[in-house]
This record gives structure tokens, sequence and C-alpha cells, in this order.
């Protein structure tokens, strides 16, 4: 097969295309992500896995109620998670609304990590395209590195999947050289053969990322909705030889889930994925769980919660 | 044709450390007596073999060789408590002991896994995950039967048969011990269960267990013992029922020989399962599901998907992906909870595998075998998929029984019917196809007692499972396998 | 000398989505034993609290259906444990309710707890006894399968304080149902020491939801409710069993009349509340 992403020229082709996907069968994927779980990772490769997890963390706060000394406190944390041992890695980036980009990209200056910031109306993406489209040129303006973008789901659960397509397209451009994460809101999607579709969209249009949730809907990132992406992903680059990366959002707090997600990468795309530039928790509180439990595999006791910053 | 051996794909900086469960969990003894009217005889009473790790080729535990006259005590046995007790006990209290039994095994679970794994050679995420839940389940499954008889169909009050001899495969040793002795004792009748030689120990944990949920002496009995034990057992008279799992080749001898005795009869012999993949077969798990059909319990399954028929439109995808997941499979030590396939159960079990698939290259199949570096002790083989396989060759005719999968094509549903019912056995199969009106038609028409549609290696006690023709006859599991012990 | 010992005395309150709440009415009456002696104030339910019990069922059911039959199997086989562990308390209540000697009391637990057990080896067995393949004249595949009518309310037995209760709620509940009961009136501790059991049973919440109080004041809110699917009548008295089943049928509820327990278990309080779902699928290529 040809090493090019393809160009999709009409909704008539991008919905051939799509059709030409395997269906997924429920039972199936989630009882090879189940299988995963079972999976026993100890002694130091879990000391391993814990810092990776860290150093693949999209430290988020996305509240109506953020101001800029929130924004400042998260920072800091990414930047040095644990003030008292500077081997541990600094998280991937900071994500937060549009407003507080430039905020942020000060706050973190000269550190390795990035600015992300959600956009095009998120979470729910419902308006105009013009409006979702100035709300990443503001952005993109204030400097953010990367930019998380919701899908238009009403759009896609229409049919109307040659708009959702152009859509992306559009704000990737927007974009300039600000990497793009296209989240896809698998909760809202709700079947598996939803999300590959979704993937293979978001894919074709040019996302660097794909992104499972936007973290503000009941459903969140899961096991077997990951494996799906995640099998996406392996199937594009092997079809086209680009390399989309993966993040999980939503719901993930404990070290356990992160690493339940690690095995996952590990044995669906493989090794190649375990980096921050291809993979990604978009998480709050599970910093500091790994944090607590780098410390423990440490001491060899189990630590509190108080040892580690709140925020 | 050549051997491709593929390069080990590099599963990357998350190498996961071993996490090996703790064989001392097991408590084993260095040696055993059998198991006769409730009590453990005193092992130096008995000729006593070695039953051995076939993961390092290390004994385990010396058990005893079951003589004739230590059958005959059984039968004896097991007589006595029918006619004294078991047959004098209510549905609804017998029900209760079968209830104490699942929930005792549920109790003991950690134990019987590893137990099961250094005995068996099967990874320990199996026996914790798969072998030792079900058995708890099935007798849990039956002990609710004991007293609803009526309702099973079989008519008003039916009866118990009387003694079952009871003769078991070393694959899955407790699972099988829990798939005879439930149904059996459920129903009213009184056992003699012999395990397979090289696979004792659970059954005599169980022993253990029978104690302590107070099961009246001689309503079970075990007699450990190789193939003359068992030789003992169904020729002698004082039985009145034969369940027999194995081979197809002894199936045939046991049969042969109660053909002139009024003795009743079940077999569960072998099997060449086909697994049928359709071009629109949901992908992904299409391959988890030929990989688990083949791979699962290193293949030593009698309703193991060994031959895969892919429609020719897809072969090539498919063998692409099967090879690289195969390639995935981590071979090594069965009590590390990380490994998916274990060891070969024996020597002689391993020689056989070995002369099969150095058959099918002589006979112009190709072969993927993993790369896997195989431990030096013990008994591997590493996982092998042979394409380009025809329909007359041996590895597409005879059971290999062990983790080595041969693939041939078809080109319309017809001809996947014809080539999946073109074998002596007909024990089960797989149908892989998102079209729900095609998996219909295909298992309407195939010559198996067992069906998966999109799925493979699933068991439930709810549910019947047995062969047609050469697989054997009888049913174990649901209100069907109440039927191989009742009189009706 | 010591002084005698004052023992701490227990306070019965209702079972509500797994939780033990007194009657949103605030009311208690007073329960004697068959004797006449003082036994307990038990909460004495009112209409609310049936609404809130109602709710927390039909909340509950799509899960208790959702489970697999292994699942309520082992549930209600734990219940049969607890309530085995805690027999002599049982005992001790149907003796004083029922006004029976200690042995007959001891005997009628054994039943009760075997009828328990009865139950909980059912569960994966219905679809197999009442469902089935039918042989359909056509390339379809046709297949039946037993499912659960959904909330169903329980007017208790007023004389049998234990193994009618056991029949009357366990058998639904095995089917995949969720109840609210109201306990026989002037004998209703049994039933609440069960219901404390079944939350030591891993029940869920709202599988079981027991109401103590007025058997002819709360029948009514139960017969007409509307989201109430099956109603067992068998504790209300003979005078309004008509009334009530009249009332039902404004929702076409599934009505069971009966009473007592059987000495042989049947299937009818099984089938009262099932219902048949029948499936055709074609055959082709």
């Amino acid at each position: 097969m040809g090493a090019t992403v393809p160009t999709i020229e009409s909704e008539m082709q991008l919905r051939t295309m799509l059709a030409s996907l395997s269906g997924v069968d429920a039972v199936g994927v989630e009882g090879r992500a189940a299988k995963l779980a079972t999976r026993s990772v100890k002694k130091v490769s879990k000391t391993t896995a814990i810092d990776l997890a860290i150093s693949m963390v999209d430290l988020t706060t996305l509240e109506g109620a953020d101001t800029p000394g929130r924004v400042s406190s998260l920072c800091v944390k990414a930047m040095r998670p644990d003030p008292t041992d500077a081997s541990v890695p600094a998280t991937a980036a900071v994500c937060v609304y549009p407003d507080l980009v430039a905020h942020a990209r000060s706050a973190l200056a000269g550190s390795s990590v990035a600015v992300a910031a959600v956009s095009t109306a998120f979470p729910s993406g419902r308006a105009s395209l013009r409006v979702k489209l100035l709300d990443v040129e503001d952005a993109v303006a204030a400097g953010a590195d990367e930019i998380d973008m919701v899908i238009d789901r009403g759009a896609f659960l229409a049919g109307r999947i040659g708009q959702v397509f152009d859509e992306i397209v559009a704000v990737k451009r927007e974009c300039g050289g600000a990497h793009l994460k296209v989240i896809l809101e698998t909760g809202e999607l709700v079947t598996y053969d939803n999300i590959r579709r979704a993937s293979w969209i978001a894919m074709l249009a040019g996302a660097d990322f794909i992104k499972t949730s936007t973290g503000k809907v009941p459903i969140a990132a899961t096991p077997p909705t990951a494996l799906v992406m995640l099998e996406a992903v392996r199937d594009f680059a092997e079809t086209t030889g680009h390399l989309v990366g993966v993040k999980v959002a939503g719901g993930i707090r404990t070290t356990k889930d992160a690493i339940r997600y690690l095995v996952i990468v590990n044995e669906t795309v493989g090794s190649r994925w375990l980096t921050p530039e291809l993979f990604r928790f978009g998480a709050s509180s599970l910093l500091n769980d790994l944090l607590m439990q780098r410390l423990k595999q440490q001491r060899g006791a189990y630590v509190r919660a108080d040892e580690f910053s709140g925020d | 044709m050549t051997e491709h051996h593929l390069a080990n794909s590099h599963l990357g900086f998350l190498e996961y450390d071993p996490a090996p469960e703790s064989a001392s969990v097991a408590r084993l003894r260095p040696s055993y007596g059998l198991f006769i009217g409730g009590e453990f005889t005193d092992p130096a009473a008995h000729d006593q073999f070695a039953t051995v790790n076939p993961a390092t080729g290390s004994p385990l535990a010396t058990v005893a060789q079951g003589s004739a006259g230590d059958v005959d005590r059984a039968v004896a046995s097991a007589r006595h408590a029918y006619d004294t007790v078991w047959s004098k006990t209510s549905g609804a209290e017998r029900a209760k002991y079968l209830f104490r039994i699942a929930r005792i095994i549920q109790e003991r679970a950690r134990e019987l896994a590893v137990v099961e794994t250094l005995d068996n050679g099967k990874p320990i995420r199996e026996s914790r995950d798969i072998d030792i839940p079900l058995a708890a389940a099935y007798f849990f499954y039956y002990a609710g039967w004991a007293d609803k008889l009526d309702h099973a169909g079989f008519g008003p009050d039916p009866q118990p048969i009387g003694v079952a001899g009871q003769i078991i495969p070393w694959n899955f040793p407790l699972l099988m011990a829990a798939w005879k002795l439930a149904p059996a004792l459920a129903a009213g009748n009184t056992c003699v269960l012999k395990p397979a030689e090289t696979t004792p120990l659970s059954a005599l944990v169980l022993a253990e267990i029978l104690q302590q949920a107070e099961l009246p002496a001689g309503v079970v009995n075990i007699v450990t013992g190789d193939g003359a034990t068992g030789a003992a057992l169904v020729e002698h008279p004082g039985v009145d029922k034969i369940a027999f799992t194995g081979s197809t080749e002894v199936g045939r001898l046991i049969q042969q020989r109660v053909a002139a005795s009024p003795k009743r009869l079940t077999l569960e012999l072998g099997g060449k399962g086909a697994n049928i993949v359709f071009e629109d077969a949901p992908i992904d798990e299409m391959i988890e599901g030929i990989i688990d059909g083949i791979f699962f319990n290193q293949g030593h399954v009698c309703c193991a998907g060994s031959r895969l028929l892919v429609q020719e439109s897809v072969a090539d995808e498919v063998l692409r992906r099967l090879v690289r997941r195969v390639e995935q499979l981590r071979v090594g030590d069965p009590l590390d909870k990380n490994t998916d396939v274990g060891a070969i159960n024996s020597a002689a079990q391993l020689a056989k595998i070995e002369e099969l698939s150095a058959f099918g290259e002589r006979e112009g199949a190709t072969r993927y075998s993993s790369s896997c570096v195989l431990p030096t002790e013990g008994y591997w083989f590493a996982p092998t998929v042979f394409a380009n396989v025809a329909q007359s060759h041996r590895i597409a005719r005879e059971e290999i029984f062990g983790p080595v999968l041969s693939m041939l094509t078809f080109r319309t549903p017809d001809e996947a019917v014809a080539k999946a019912n073109n074998t002596k056995y007909g024990l089960a199969c797989g149908v892989w196809s998102e079209k729900g009106s095609r998996t219909l038609w295909v298992a309407q028409r195939l010559r198996a007692g067992v069906i998966w549609a999109n799925t493979y290696n699933r068991f439930d006690p709810t549910s019947p499972f047995g062969g047609m023709r050469e697989s054997g006859f009888g049913r174990e599991g649901g209100r069907h396998g109440l039927e191989a012990y009742l009189n009706v | 000398m010591s002084e005698p010992r004052l023992d701490v005395r227990k306070t019965y309150k209702l079972l509500i989505n797994g939780a033990f709440p007194r009657s949103e009415s605030g009311r208690s009456y007073e329960v004697h034993t068959a004797g006449g002696d003082f036994l307990a104030n038990a909460a004495q339910g009112s209409r609310k609290d049936l609404r809130d019990a109602v709710s927390a069922a039909r909340a509950a059911q799509a899960k208790w259906w959702g489970a697999s039959a292994y699942n309520r199997g082992q549930v209600i086989y734990r219940l049969a444990e607890m309530a085995e562990s805690r027999r002599d308390e049982l005992a001790e209540h149907v003796s004083l309710c029922e006004g029976v000697s200690a042995k007959l009391a001891q005997a009628s637990v054994s039943r009760a707890i075997d009828r328990m057990v009865w139950y909980a080896g059912w569960t994966d067995k219905i679809a197999q006894v009442f469902g089935g393949t039918n042989p359909v004249a056509g390339p379809y595949f046709n297949f039946s399968i037993p499912v659960p009518s959904g909330v169903v309310a329980v007017l208790a037995d007023q004389d049998s304080s234990l193994e009618a209760f056991v029949d009357a709620v366990l058998a639904p509940i095995c089917v995949g149902n969720t109840v609210v009961v109201v306990a026989s009136e002037r004998r209703p501790t049994p039933a609440v020491l069960l219901g404390e059991m079944t939350a030591t049973s891993d029940f869920p919440a709202g599988v079981l939801n027991i109401v103590t109080g007025f058997t002819n004041e709360l029948a009514g809110t139960l017969a007409s409710h509307e989201d109430v699917d099956g109603i067992d009548l068998s504790g209300v008295a003979v005078e309004s069993a008509n009334e009530l089943a009249a009332s039902a049928a404004g929702s076409i509820k599934r009505v069971l009349r009966s009473s007592g327990s059987s000495p042989d278990p049947s299937l009818r309080r099984l089938r009262a509340f099932v219902e048949t779902s029948t499936v055709w699928h074609t055959i082709g290529q």
C-alpha cells in the first residue's frame, strides 16, 4: 500500500473508505481489554512505567472558575511535580482554556512543558464554524503549542461525515505550527464501530493525535475504547506510514489505570508509541497518585496523600 | 517448504518483570495414597509413581498406582455408600453438600490454581481465571438441580443409575473432575474417579475438600493410576455407568469393552475444530479468537479451533496479522502471571506434536513458528501456524493436540461448510462474520456439538458440551448433562 | 453483687434502597408477641415510603436483570448462609410472633433456609425450563426467553412470618424482578431480620425493599401504582382482594392470588412474574 495519506475529495469517497473498515465486536474487544488488564507490571518495570506515565500527563484544569492563580499553581506543579526530587520528570503539557494560554505560557517560560489549549467551543462544539475557528485563532495567537479540538458529534451522528472531516481540515490549517489533537467524545459516539470510523475521519483529515474525551460527559476514556483507537492508529500507520498519537482523557485517576493503558499501547501498537510524542494522559488527580506510587516503590511502604501538594 | 522464524518484535521498554505466583501456596505432600471410603489410604501400601512439573521436568510428588484390588475396594465403597446413604439422601440435602463443595473450591482457589499449574503446565492466569472458577461454577449449577429433577424434562421423579466410573484427561484436571462429579452426585449417583496419570494432584486436593464438606464416606472415591487402573474400572461389574473423556482411540476401546455389558456409557473424545472466518469478520477480535482457539491451554483442548478455514479474499491479510500476533505471545514459566502459553504436558505429547509438525512441513505446508526463546528444561513447543495446508494433509485431518494451527481457504459458505464437515470428528467449530443470517445458516449446517459465533472456547455450566460422530456422544453441562446420570 | 445488665434494644426500621430509614411519616405501631407481650415498635409505613420503595426497586431492576443468572444465584445463596448463621435469632422471633415452641420455630427456620437454597439454584435454570427454541415453518431461528415483569409488589402472608415471606419475595427476585413487600402486620420482625441479612449478602440496593405497617392501609397504594408491574395479594383480607385486583387492572398488572407457602415448592410462583420474549432471526447466506 502507498506510504502517503490518501486525499479525500468528496463525502462519497470518505463514506466508501469508511465502509471498507472492519466492524468491531463489542464482546471481543471488551474481552481483549480485560485480558490485557491481567498483565502484572511490577518492580523495575513499574518504576519505569510510572515515570513514563508522569511524562505523558497533560496536567489539566478546565473549570469555569479557573483563575490566573489556579493556572500558575498548576504550571509550577507540571514543571516540578515533586519539589523534593528532581529526578521526577516534568509533565508533557498543561491543558487550559484559550483565555488562560498567555498566562500559562509565561508561567512555563523556559521549561519543557508545552501549553495545550482546548478549543472549537469546547466541550460541546455547538457553535458556528466561524466561531470555532476564531476560538482556535485566539489560542494560537496567545502562544498555544497544542490545540485540542472537538469534533461535531451532532454532524457525525446525523451522518454528515463530510462536514466533520472538513471542519477538522479547517482547524488544522488554522493551527499553523501548533499540533492538533482531535477529541472524538467517545462517550457520545457510544458504539465501537462509530469510534473506529471517527478515528479514521480524524486521521485522514490531518489529526496529529486522536483523543477520547472532553472529560465533561459521564462516559470518558475506557480501556476498550483506547484499544479500538490504538488499533485504528496502528492500521493507519501501516497503510500510510503516518504516525498519529492517542490521548486518553477523563476518569483516569490511579496509577493502576494508567499502567493498564500503557500495557494496551505496548501490546497493540508497540513500544514506538510509548513516548509523550505519541501517547498522553489528560488528567488532573492522576499525577498525585503516580507520585505516591513512585514514593511507595522507593520507601517500600504506603504513603499518605498529603505528602504532595493538592494543586 | 521452508520454515519461517519471525524476528522477535520489540516489545519495547515496557518489559514485564517476571511476576511469579508462589509455588509454596500449593502445600504439596511428598506422597499420596488413594481416597477410598472417605479416607486417604497409606501411600506405603501402594506402588508409587512420580508426577512431574512439565515446565521443569522435576518431580512434584508421588502418587499411588491403583491396583485391580484397589479399584474393587473403591467400587465396593461407592456401592455401599449408594445403598446405605446416598440413595436415601434427599435432593435438597445432596444440593447442600454440592453447594458446600463449590464454596470451598472458591475459598481454596489460589491453592488449587497453583497446584493445577504445577502439575499440568498451563499458565497460572488460565488456571486462576478459567479452570478454578469454572470448576466451582459447575458445582454451583448442578447443586441447584439436585432438588429439581422433576423439572429437568425427564419425566417425574427420575432416578439415578447407581455407581459411576469416571475417567478424566490431563488437559483440565480439576475442571474435568467437576464436570463428572457434579452432575453425577446431583442426580444421586456415587462415583469412582480415575484422574489422568500425568495430572493427579488437583483431584487429591479435591478429595481433601470433599472431607472438609463432610461428604458422606464413599460417595466419591478417587483412584489414581495409569491406563491399567482405568481399564480395571471400565471392566468392573459393579460399575453401572462409565463416563470417559480422552482420545478417540481409547474411547473406541472402552466402547468395545462395555458393548456386551449393561453399563451405560458417555464419551467425550477428540476433535479437529474448524474456525471459519468470513471476509466480513470483525478483524481484530477475530485474530484474538483464532489465537485463543488454538493456543489457549497450549492447544491441549479437544474442541480447539485447530483448523482455520479463512475466506480466500482475506486470507493474506489474516495470515499477516496472525503471524504478527503469534510473535507477541509470551511463552515461558507457567507460574509467571504474564505468561500466555505454558508447557506441553508430557514428553510423550511433545513427541507427537513434533512428529506431526515435521510431517506438515514435509507435506508441503508453509510453517511459521514464534521466535520465542524456549526454556531448556521441561517440555516446550513454540506456537506455530501452517499456511497453504490442503484438505488432504495429515495436519488438516489428525488431531495434533498442541499449539499448532493449520490454515486452509474456502471461497463460498457452502464450501466452508463442506470442508468443515469433511472429518470423522464433530466436536466444535467457530464462525466469524458480522452477518447474523449467514452465521445461523452455517451453524445449522455444521455437524458439531458446539458452535461458537464471533468467539471461541467459551464454557459455562448451563451450556451443553459434547460431540457428534467420532468426537463421542453424550453432553456435559446444562439440563442435558443430567441425562447421562439418570435412569431415563 | 453485680447489677443486672441492661440490654440494648433494637429499633425495627424499613429497608428501602439498601438503607434502613424510619417511616417518613414518623409513625410507629406496637408489635406484640402471640402471647400479648410487647415485642417492638415497628415503623408504620406510609404511601410515601411505598412511593420511595417502588422508585428504588425500579432503579435497581435493570441492573439486577443485567447481572448474570450465576451472580443472582450466588447472592441468594449468600442470604441462606447469613440466615443459617443467625438462625437462632430468626427462630426466636418466629416463636414469639407465631406462638410456637422453640423446636417448631427452629424447624420452620430450617425449612425457610432450605427454601432459600432452592431458589438460589433456580436462577440459572429458569431459561432452560421456561424457554427454548421454536421450530417455526420457515428459515428463521426462533427462540423464546423468560424475562422478568419488572417491579413486583408483595402483600406478605399475615400468619406465616418467615416461610411464606421467603417464598413470596425470593420467587420474583430469583427470576430477575425487584420487590417491594409489605410484611405481615402483626408478625413483621422475622421479615425485618431477613432484610438486615440482605444487607450483608451482596444484595444490590433496591432489589428487596421491606415496608412494615398496616396492610389494608398500604395495599391500595401498591395496587394502583402504575409503575408496579405485578402484585401478590397473598396477605390481604379476603374481602379486599377483589377490589384490589380490580384496582390493579388499571395498569394491567399481573396479579397473583394465593395464600401461605406450599410445602412442596411448585413453579407457580416462579412463573407468575415472568414474561416470554420471542425473537426471530433469518437464516440465509
